[in-house]
């Protein structure tokens, strides 16, 4: 039995959530079998890149649909940066059509102070709007690190689990049923990073 | 709001530790990864690693100190120092590096920098850029003229029209080493990196001078750098990463603490 499946899309650094894994001696495989993805205990679905380019990818592996099955089947999932943001319905970004697990849309910062740069790049607090199994261990004022553009908006305001701030508040994590999903990056986020790869290796799918 | 960022700089020789003064006398003082893996327990933000190798047939012995430090430390970190096609830097990403650091090879090809940030996104490629005092000159208008190969090689480039070429390329953050402060532990080059973090769009990094946590608040608040790089100091064991930060946010700069 595969503990853990790491959903491989052609999408940036899938070798660096591995790592973390390895660090933490959870066991896990990178893989873009549905067979494969669809046998495992828990899934991963990282991400970086373009999500016009992301989806066109998963579309043509046949991942779109693994995602639904698996998220219909009560599978746990962690979404991470990009896969998070292409779990919702619409994206800015190339105004694409995205998986739609979560009802919302992907925006793009759109600020108003000069000072502020984009991407939203660096360490970053998140404040928890409502506790989580995989977030235990995260305290408040704890920082994690985030490269993004664009973030996630679920149309349910339930479906937002923590924010951050830059300038607008933005949904950092989101979540519903068995799926949560960070703008962030967890295994470059170092201590308090690891702890929440870790409580997903044991996540029953149950949001608390 | 983003915390500034404290980055460990590495200078890596043939596998092993060395730090330079004034880039012309290097000393090796010890093992990268141990030095990469002290850091990050104790809170460093973020690491570069500049291969200072001479020998291009020893560049190998740089990709496994990269996967030796990715398989025990999880924050962001850079490699730099001898890529010199978009495959050197596909290597350095595969061993697990999060950006590229491309400096002499971009003044020589400045095209690599788009090329990286078509591949990679620009997020993972930094512009790093060595650069000497020249006063005010007719191709020097900022007073400042990139130099490459340590310092010893002298271009012609205006400092901050490099700076904003390098944006326009692609470049997603920009180091500004002063080669004037290098290794003096006293201070950032301060008009410098205000000039330029006021010029550009991306992240700034102030490199070179760092020699105690007062220079670090300078160049991060009258300086407007994002980060600030250090390296002898944490080295030499005269600092550690908490000491700095703490004295940083005492003064109110926003850091991150572990």
């Amino acid at each position: 039995m595969i503990m853990i499946a790491i959903i491989d899309y052609n999408a940036g650094n899938l070798t660096s959530v591995k790592r973390a894994l390895d660090y933490l001696a959870i066991d896990s495989v990178i893989s873009s079998d549905p067979q494969v993805l669809l046998s495992a205990e828990r899934l991963i679905f990282p991400g970086v890149g373009h999500a016009a380019s992301a989806m066109a990818t998963l579309r043509e592996r046949g991942l779109d649909l693994v995602l639904k099955e698996a998220f219909a089947a009560g599978t746990p999932i962690l979404g991470i940066c990009l896969g998070t943001q292409i779990i919702l319905s619409r994206s800015e970004e190339g105004d694409t059509t995205c998986l739609g697990i979560i009802e919302g849309t992907v925006p793009r910062f759109k600020l108003t102070d000069p000072a502020l740069k984009i991407p939203h790049m660096g360490w970053d607090a998140v404040r928890l709007l409502r506790p989580h199994p995989v977030l235990r261990d995260v305290k408040p004022g704890d920082e994690f690190y985030f490269v993004h553009s664009f973030y996630p908006q679920p149309v349910d305001p339930a479906a937002v689990v923590g924010v951050g701030n830059y300038e607008i508040e933005f949904p950092a994590i989101i979540g519903k049923d068995n799926l949560i999903a960070l703008q962030f990056h967890p295994e470059k986020s170092g201590g308090v990073g690891l702890s929440i790869l870790k409580n997903f290796s044991t996540w029953d799918g149950k949001p608390c | 709001m983003l915390s500034k960022r404290i980055i460990a700089c590495l200078d890596v020789r043939d596998g092993n530790l060395a730090k330079s003064i004034k880039f012309v006398d290097t000393k090796d003082i010890g093992d990268p990864v141990a030095a990469a893996k002290r850091y990050y327990e104790e809170g460093i933000d973020e690491l570069v690693f500049y291969d200072i190798t001479a020998s291009s047939d020893k560049r190998n012995i740089m990709i496994d100190t990269v996967s030796a430090v990715a398989a025990q430390v999880f924050i962001p970190f850079s490699v730099g120092g001898g890529l010199r096609t978009v495959e050197d830097c596909t290597a350095v990403r595969l061993a697990g590096a999060e950006k590229i650091n491309v400096n002499t090879a971009a003044v020589a090809n400045p095209a690599i920098i788009s090329l990286a940030a078509a591949l990679l996104g620009s997020q993972a490629v930094v512009l790093s850029m060595d650069v000497l005092r020249t006063g005010i000159t007719n191709t020097t208008p900022s007073g400042y003229e990139i130099v490459t190969h340590g310092g010893r090689t002298r271009t012609g480039l205006d400092a901050l029209a490099w700076a904003k070429q390098g944006e326009s390329l692609g470049a997603g953050e920009l180091v500004v080493n002063s080669i004037d402060a290098d290794g003096t532990r006293e201070g950032y080059e301060i008009t410098l990196t205000r000039m330029i973090a006021e010029g550009v769009r991306i992240p700034v990094i102030a490199s070179g001078g760092g020699g105690k946590p007062e220079h670090l608040y300078e160049v991060l608040t009258e300086g407007k750098a994002d980060a600030a790089l250090v390296a002898s100091i944490l080295h030499y064991k005269e600092y550690t990463v908490r000491a700095i930060k703490e004295e940083l946010r005492g003064r109110g700069i926003k850091v991150r603490m572990v």
